[in-house]
């Protein structure tokens, strides 16, 4: 079995100063997974960074849940874009170099 | 050193109020934020213009003295050294862009000098990018390398299977935060040099190996080298030139799936001899004849 490092959504609150209420309303949208363990909510470490990015864009850019389901939407097309982009100029250098 | 017009970044007049001022930054800083423009220089250049006149315009004593002194920046000092005699305080605000890299302009930091960075604010350190050249044999194998960015060692696993314009993310390898605030990240592209005898698409390889007329025609065996050896393979009877052969699983290894490969294209290229000597031109062409 493997151990999955996980940090406590109280002190990651208290650290950014958001209510915890804004990881439910995440959670709820599907856009964060949160463990529970002893009735105590912990967030798993590798969703820290897209946490934190949810967090800037809720409140420093203002944007609502709603906008930010569609922003994380599009952003992931768009990386999946980019990726095959990337496929496709190698793909595509084949035929230029020969 | 040009006098920068923070009015013109944020697309505002100068008499524009509090509320404009939070507004127009908010809206650009949703149109070019770096959470929101991935690996975009210039969008983050532009974040940072937006950022910079934010910093100035929304901070009432900086637009004071930007109001004054914008356009003649050099006379700014005076205004510094009675400003301290003042000693007048104000509060810093509590924003912060993780993302963002804080980097002030000359003009910033000849009027203001470090004044933004003072602030209990915390941020994320700058990312860095840089650039990994690997050649096609070292990008089949996993191997270790040390990077060195920015004086600092870095010893990396680069996984087997790595595809050219790939980025790999380093958290916290790039510069320390400020404020105690997080470090930032170090991005990797890998630049992957082509190669003189094979062709990479994704995880296929392709390559073009000569055959004489004989073997092509009388069938016999050729040997082949991969990238990972010498291979040695049937040439069937009557193999016509631009015959292409799969060998499976001879190709490039799959990215981070241990054991799974791609596999090995190989196009006959048949050689019609030249330079007949008499004899075989006899032979030629009495074979031409029971066709």
């Amino acid at each position: 079995m493997q151990n999955e490092e996980m940090i406590s959504a109280d002190e990651f609150c208290i650290h950014y100063n958001i209510e915890k209420s804004f990881l439910y309303s995440l959670k709820d949208s599907g856009l964060l997974e949160i463990t529970m363990v002893e009735e105590k909510i912990f967030v798993p470490v590798h969703q820290l960074s897209q946490l934190e990015k949810l967090v800037r864009l809720y409140y420093e850019m203002d944007i609502n849940l709603e906008g930010i389901e569609t922003i994380t939407y599009l952003l992931q097309r768009m990386n999946e874009m980019q990726q095959q982009i990337i496929h496709l100029r190698n793909q595509l250098s084949i035929y230029e170099n020969e | 050193m040009e006098f920068i017009d923070y009015y013109q970044i944020l697309g505002i007049d100068n008499k524009a109020t509090e509320e404009d001022i939070k507004k127009a930054y908010r809206k650009l800083a949703r149109k070019f934020h770096p959470d929101l423009n991935p690996n975009d220089k210039q969008a983050h250049q532009k974040f940072q213009q937006i950022n910079e006149a934010n910093e100035v315009l929304s901070d009432p004593e900086k637009r004071k003295k930007y109001d004054l002194y914008g356009k003649d920046w050099q006379h700014a000092e005076q205004f510094e050294q009675q400003k301290q005699q003042r000693q007048s305080q104000h509060s810093g605000r509590q924003q912060f862009y993780g993302e963002s890299e804080h980097d002030f302009s000359d003009f910033f930091e000849s009027m203001f000098g470090g004044s933004a960075r003072s602030r209990q604010t915390k941020f994320k350190g700058q990312d860095y990018n840089a650039e990994l050249k690997l050649s096609l044999t070292e990008a089949m194998e996993t191997h270790q390398q040390t990077l060195t960015v920015n004086g600092k060692n870095i010893r990396i696993t680069i996984p087997a299977g790595i595809e050219n314009g790939q980025v790999i993310k380093l958290k916290s390898y790039g510069a320390p935060g400020i404020n105690g605030g997080p470090a930032g990240d170090l991005y990797i592209t890998f630049s992957i040099t082509g190669h003189p005898h094979f062709k990479r698409s994704g995880n296929d390889l392709y390559t073009t190996t000569s055959i004489d007329l004989y073997t092509a025609v009388l069938g016999g065996e050729t040997t082949i080298d991969t990238l990972k050896g010498k291979v040695k393979l049937k040439v069937n009877p009557g193999t016509q030139n631009g015959t292409k052969i799969r060998l499976k699983g001879k190709g490039f290894p799959v990215y981070k799936k241990d054991g799974e490969f791609g596999d090995l294209y190989i196009t006959y290229h048949v050689i019609v001899p030249t330079n007949l000597n008499d004899k075989q031109k006899e032979l030629f062409f009495e074979l031409s004849k029971l066709k």
